[in-house]
C-alpha cells in the first residue's frame, strides 16, 4: 500500500520539523544563564525575555524549549513502544484461530472500558523507587536522574496499544482473505512465512498513520500526569508540569498569564499539527 | 450477553487484585513518612489497620471485607473510613460527571449532526477545524485557559470551589468541551456515509423535508458509532475528572485519590479504583444492551 504525501500533510509536517529542531537547538543557542535562577521573578513578556519568567526568575521560552525535549521524547518512544505491541497483538489476534482471536479482542474491549490511566499512575509511583535503587546499585547515573522518565514511556506504551491493535487485526484479517495469500498457501508457504511476506509488508501504511495519532495521545497522557505532579519532576519539566505550575500562577492576586498561555500554545500547536498529519494521511490511505 | 455479565464479577477481582498487589508490594509503608515511631506502636497500628502477616492472608482478609461491603479504614485521615469517605466526596465526582457526559452528548450531536447536513460547505469545514482544535486542548490546558478567560479577565464566573450551579459551569465545560470534539467528528463521518445510502435516497424522494430526513431517518442509523463510544467516553470523563477537579478545587473522589497515592493510602486508593471501575462496568453493560436494542431495531 504506497502513501503519497498529501498536501494538506505539508503544513503540519513543516511546523513538527520546526518544533523538534527548535527543541533540540533552541536550548544550546541561548545564553546557558537563561535557565539559571534570575532576578527578574514572574516578568512580563519583553524583548530579553519573549515569554516573560518565572517564580525564580528563569526564561520561560528556554524552560518551555526544554520541557519539549521530555514531552517530544516520551510521545515519541512511548508511541514506538505501543505500537509494537499494538502491531504484534493485532497481528496474532488477526491471524490466529478464531477462539483465540475471540478472547485477545475481549481483553482489548475490557482494557477499554477500564481507566487505564489510573493504573499506570499506582503502577509508575510503585516502581519508581526500585528502579532508582536498582540503578544506584549498578552506578548507571543517568538512569538515577531521569528514572520517572524511562518508566513513563515504558507505562504509556503498555496503555496506548489498544487502537492499534484494533486496526491492526482488522486489517490483518482483510488481508488474510486476498486470494494472493490463498495462493501463497497453496504453494506451501508456511504461517510465518506468510506473516511476514504477504501481510506485514501491507500493514506499513495503515500502522505509519496511526502512529502519527499515537504519539498525541502520548504526549497528552504524560502532560496529564505530570501536571498533577505524579509524572515528571522537579528539577525536570516537561509541558505538563509547566503547564501545572502557569496553573497555579494564575489566580486573582497574581496574573502571571504568559506562564499559562505560552506552554498552552506551544502543546496546542504541536498536537494540533499530529492530528492534522494523521488525519491528512489516514485520508491518502483511505483514498 | 450472559457471558459478558459473567465476566464482570472476574475482571472486578483481576482489578482488585492488581491494585493490592502494586500497592503493598510496593517499597515504603503507610506509616513511613512520619516521626519515627516506636515499633510497638508501629505493631499496634499496622495491626489495627490489618497490614500485619504473610501478605496472602492479607489479600485474603481484604477480600474478605470487600464482600461484607467494607472499604476500611483510611491510613492517612485517621479513624475515617473509606466508605465515609466516598460517600461524601463520590456524590460530587458524579454530579460533575454526568452534567460533562450530557453536555458532551448534546454539544457533539449537534455539532455532528450540523456539519454533516452541510457537505462541502464552509460552515462543515469550519465546525471541523473547530472539533480538531478542541480534540487538541486536553482538559489541562483548557481548564486553566477558561479560568483565565472567564473567571479573571471577564469575571463572569467563579474560579473554583462547590455548592453553587455557577460553580458547575466552567468544570463541566472543561470537561465536555473534547469528548464532545470526538462525538461530533464521529457522528458527523457516519453520518455523511448514512446520507449516500439508498433508504435516506428514497425518503428525500418521497418529498420528506431535509430536516426530517436527517433527523428521523438517517440519525438513527448513524447514531451507532457514538453509542459504542460512550463507554470509552465515561472511562475518560472519569480520568478526566480527575484531573479537573484539581484545578477547580472540586471536593471530589479525585483529588482524594492522588493524595491517596502521594500518601500511600492503600485501601482509599483500592477504594477510588474498585468504585470507579465497577461504576464504569455497569455503564458499560447498560450500553452494551442498549446498542443491542437500538441495532436490532434498525436491522429488522
Amino acid at each position: 500500500m504506497k502513501v503519497d504525501f498529501p498536501r494538506q500533510a505539508l503544513l503540519p509536517s513543516l511546523v513538527l520539523t520546526l518544533m523538534t529542531l527548535l527543541v533540540i537547538i533552541g536550548p544550546l543557542l541561548m545564553a546557558p544563564s537563561s535557565g539559571l535562577p534570575g532576578e527578574a521573578s514572574y516578568a512580563a513578556p519583553s524583548f530579553a525575555h519573549p515569554c516573560g519568567t518565572d517564580l525564580n526568575g528563569r526564561d520561560m521560552l528556554f524552560r518551555i524549549l526544554e520541557g519539549g525535549r521530555v514531552s517530544l521524547l516520551v510521545g515519541i518512544c512511548g508511541a514506538a513502544i505501543s505500537l509494537l505491541i499494538g502491531t504484534s497483538y493485532g497481528l496474532i489476534a488477526g491471524s490466529a484461530r478464531d477462539a483465540i482471536d475471540n478472547v485477545m479482542m475481549r481483553v482489548v474491549d475490557i482494557l477499554y472500558s477500564v481507566p487505564r490511566l489510573i493504573f499506570i499512575l499506582i503502577l509508575i509511583n510503585a516502581f519508581n523507587e526500585r528502579l532508582q535503587q536498582c540503578a544506584s546499585s549498578h552506578g548507571w547515573d543517568w538512569l538515577v536522574s531521569s528514572s520517572r522518565i524511562v518508566i513513563l514511556i515504558i507505562s504509556l506504551g503498555l496503555i496506548e496499544w489498544l487502537t492499534m491493535a484494533r486496526i491492526v487485526r482488522g486489517q490483518t484479517l482483510s488481508i488474510k482473505g486476498r486470494s494472493y495469500v490463498a495462493a501463497a498457501k497453496v504453494l506451501g508457504e508456511g504461517y510465518w512465512t506468510i506473516l511476514s511476506r504477504h501481510i506485514f509488508p501491507n500493514l506499513a501504511g495503515i500502522v505509519l498513520v496511526y502512529l502519527t495519532l499515537a504519539i498525541p495521545s502520548v504526549i497528552i497522557d504524560e502532560a496529564f500526569l505530570s501536571f498533577l505532579g505524579l509524572g515528571v519532576q522537579a528539577p525536570q519539566s516537561s509541558w505538563g508540569s509547566l503547564l501545572a505550575e502557569g496553573a497555579t500562577s494564575i489566580n486573582p492576586l497574581r496574573n502571571a498569564w504568559w506562564m499559562l498561555l505560552f506552554p498552552s500554545l506551544v502543546m496546542l500547536a504541536t498536537l494540533l499539527s499530529l492530528y492534522n498529519l494523521g488525519e491528512a494521511l489516514r485520508r491518502s490511505l483511505q483514498a | 450477553m450472559l457471558r459478558r455479565i459473567v465476566s464482570m464479577p472476574v475482571v472486578l477481582l483481576c482489578v482488585i487484585t492488581i491494585t493490592f498487589f502494586l500497592i503493598r508490594l510496593s517499597p515504603g509503608g503507610p506509616f513511613d513518612s512520619e516521626r519515627k515511631i516506636p515499633p510497638a506502636i508501629e505493631k499496634q497500628l499496622l495491626s489495627k489497620y490489618k497490614l500485619d502477616g504473610p501478605i496472602l492472608d492479607q489479600y485474603r482478609g481484604y477480600l474478605g471485607d470487600l464482600l461484607h461491603g467494607d472499604l476500611r479504614l483510611s491510613t492517612k485521615y485517621r479513624n475515617r473510613s473509606v466508605n465515609e469517605i466516598l460517600a461524601q466526596t463520590l456524590p460530587v465526582t458524579l454530579i460533575l460527571g454526568a452534567t460533562a457526559f450530557i453536555l458532551a452528548l448534546v454539544g457533539g450531536i449537534w455539532l455532528g449532526t450540523f456539519a454533516a447536513a452541510r457537505p462541502r460547505s464552509t460552515s462543515e469545514w469550519l465546525a471541523l477545524s473547530l472539533t480538531l482544535l478542541a480534540i487538541s486542548l486536553p482538559s489541562f490546558v483548557l481548564g486553566p485557559l477558561l479560568i483565565l478567560v472567564f473567571a479573571i479577565k471577564l469575571s463572569w464566573l467563579p474560579v473554583g470551589g462547590w455548592g453553587d450551579p455557577t460553580q458547575l459551569l466552567l468544570p463541566a465545560l472543561t470537561l465536555a468541551i473534547p469528548c464532545a470534539a470526538v462525538i461530533a467528528r464521529l457522528l458527523h463521518d457516519s453520518l455523511r456515509e448514512t446520507l449516500a445510502e439508498d433508504f435516506v435516497r428514497t425518503a428525500r424522494a418521497k418529498g420528506l423535508s431535509d430536516s426530517t430526513v436527517v433527523l428521523r431517518h438517517a440519525l438513527r442509523v448513524a447514531i451507532l458509532p457514538v453509542i459504542s463510544y460512550l463507554g470509552p467516553l465515561a472511562a475518560n470523563l472519569l480520568t478526566g475528572s480527575i484531573v479537573v477537579e484539581t484545578i477547580f478545587h472540586v471536593p471530589g473522589a479525585g483529588g482524594f485519590f492522588v493524595n491517596s497515592i502521594l500518601n500511600r493510602d492503600g485501601f482509599l486508593l483500592g477504594g477510588v479504583v474498585i468504585v470507579y471501575c465497577v461504576l464504569l462496568m455497569i455503564f458499560n453493560l447498560i450500553v452494551d444492551i442498549s446498542y443491542r436494542i437500538l441495532d436490532r431495531r434498525i436491522q429488522g
